[in-house]
């Protein structure tokens, strides 16, 4: 029988992966695919807590955050749409006018 | 301790797996099916911890309609761009330096936590009933999801505007 630290140490390794792709990948589709994956790890840690204690109000937060990462990803899709019409290019790095 | 679930195992392996490989594969529409693997990974999780109904809405929402979103955006952008990686080596030695910083960070807090005591982390208390969820959405939380509806609205609304091409001549 697993344990809620198991679930833990899935969602952390799925952190670091997240991190990895967003700190390497110049993809901006790729860096969309790595902040799915700490969504997901989020929400993972949200539903394992839930049951351990138990509180429904896990759950109820990881249904939440389900939706609003689907607006987020249609926005952010839109916006990688936009950028490579302007700049023919979905490598971050060559996005020069958004440029700090 | 050892006890190990071969159910939690396998979808840990599936999960972690699809996740490396949606990063790292050549090809990224390849990368966007392994990331929808993933997420069907993550709902084996949501139903291993009894939670049928979130499991549910993690399919409809995320191989359902994120995935097949994300597919329709990688056939809309040239494949030129899509194949160019110039991701330096620097870089991503220090990316997988960073992870493993990260795990072994959250690896020694979680040690000494004491939360890998078989007492504290147990699922011996009875699963949640979905109604708990319904009845909780519509009474406590009604607000909050109206809110999240329009935002929701909101933003495939604005998603359809900011895609909108205005360089194209309309037919009169």
């Amino acid at each position: 029988m697993s344990q809620l630290i198991d679930f833990v140490i899935v969602s952390v390794v799925l952190v670091s992966i997240g991190v990895y792709g967003l700190v390497v990948k110049r993809n901006a589709i790729r860096m969309l695919f790595s902040i799915e994956i700490i969504i997901n790890a989020a929400n993972l840690n949200l539903v394992a807590f839930s049951r351990s204690l138990p509180n429904v109000q896990g759950q109820v937060f990881a249904l939440f955050s389900i939706a609003i990462a689907a607006a987020e990803v249609a926005v952010g899709l839109g916006l990688i749409i936009i950028a490579y019409r302007l700049y023919k290019e979905i490598d971050v790095a060559e996005f020069k006018s958004m440029r700090g | 301790m050892f006890d190990v679930d071969p159910l939690f195992v396998g979808v840990s392996v599936l999960t972690v797996g699809s996740s490396i490989v949606a990063l790292e594969t050549k090809e990224l529409i390849y990368g966007a099916i392994a990331l929808a693997i993933g997420m069907m990974g993550i709902a084996g999780f949501f139903l291993l911890l009894d939670a049928p109904f979130v499991a549910m809405f993690q399919i409809a929402v995320y191989v359902g309609a994120v995935a097949v979103l994300i597919i329709f955006t990688v056939m809309l952008v040239r494949t030129q761009a899509l194949f160019t990686t110039k991701e330096d080596k620097g870089r991503k030695g220090a990316g997988i330096v960073l992870m493993l910083v990260i795990m072994a960070g959250f690896g020694a807090i979680l040690l000494v936590s004491g939360f890998n005591n078989p007492s504290y982390g147990n699922f011996n208390s009875p699963g949640i009933d979905f109604t708990a969820i319904g009845k909780e959405m519509l009474t406590y939380y009604s607000p909050a999801l109206v809110v999240l509806g329009l935002t929701l609205a909101g933003s495939v609304v604005a998603a359809l505007a900011l895609a909108r091409r205005e360089d194209i001549e309309q037919p009169q």
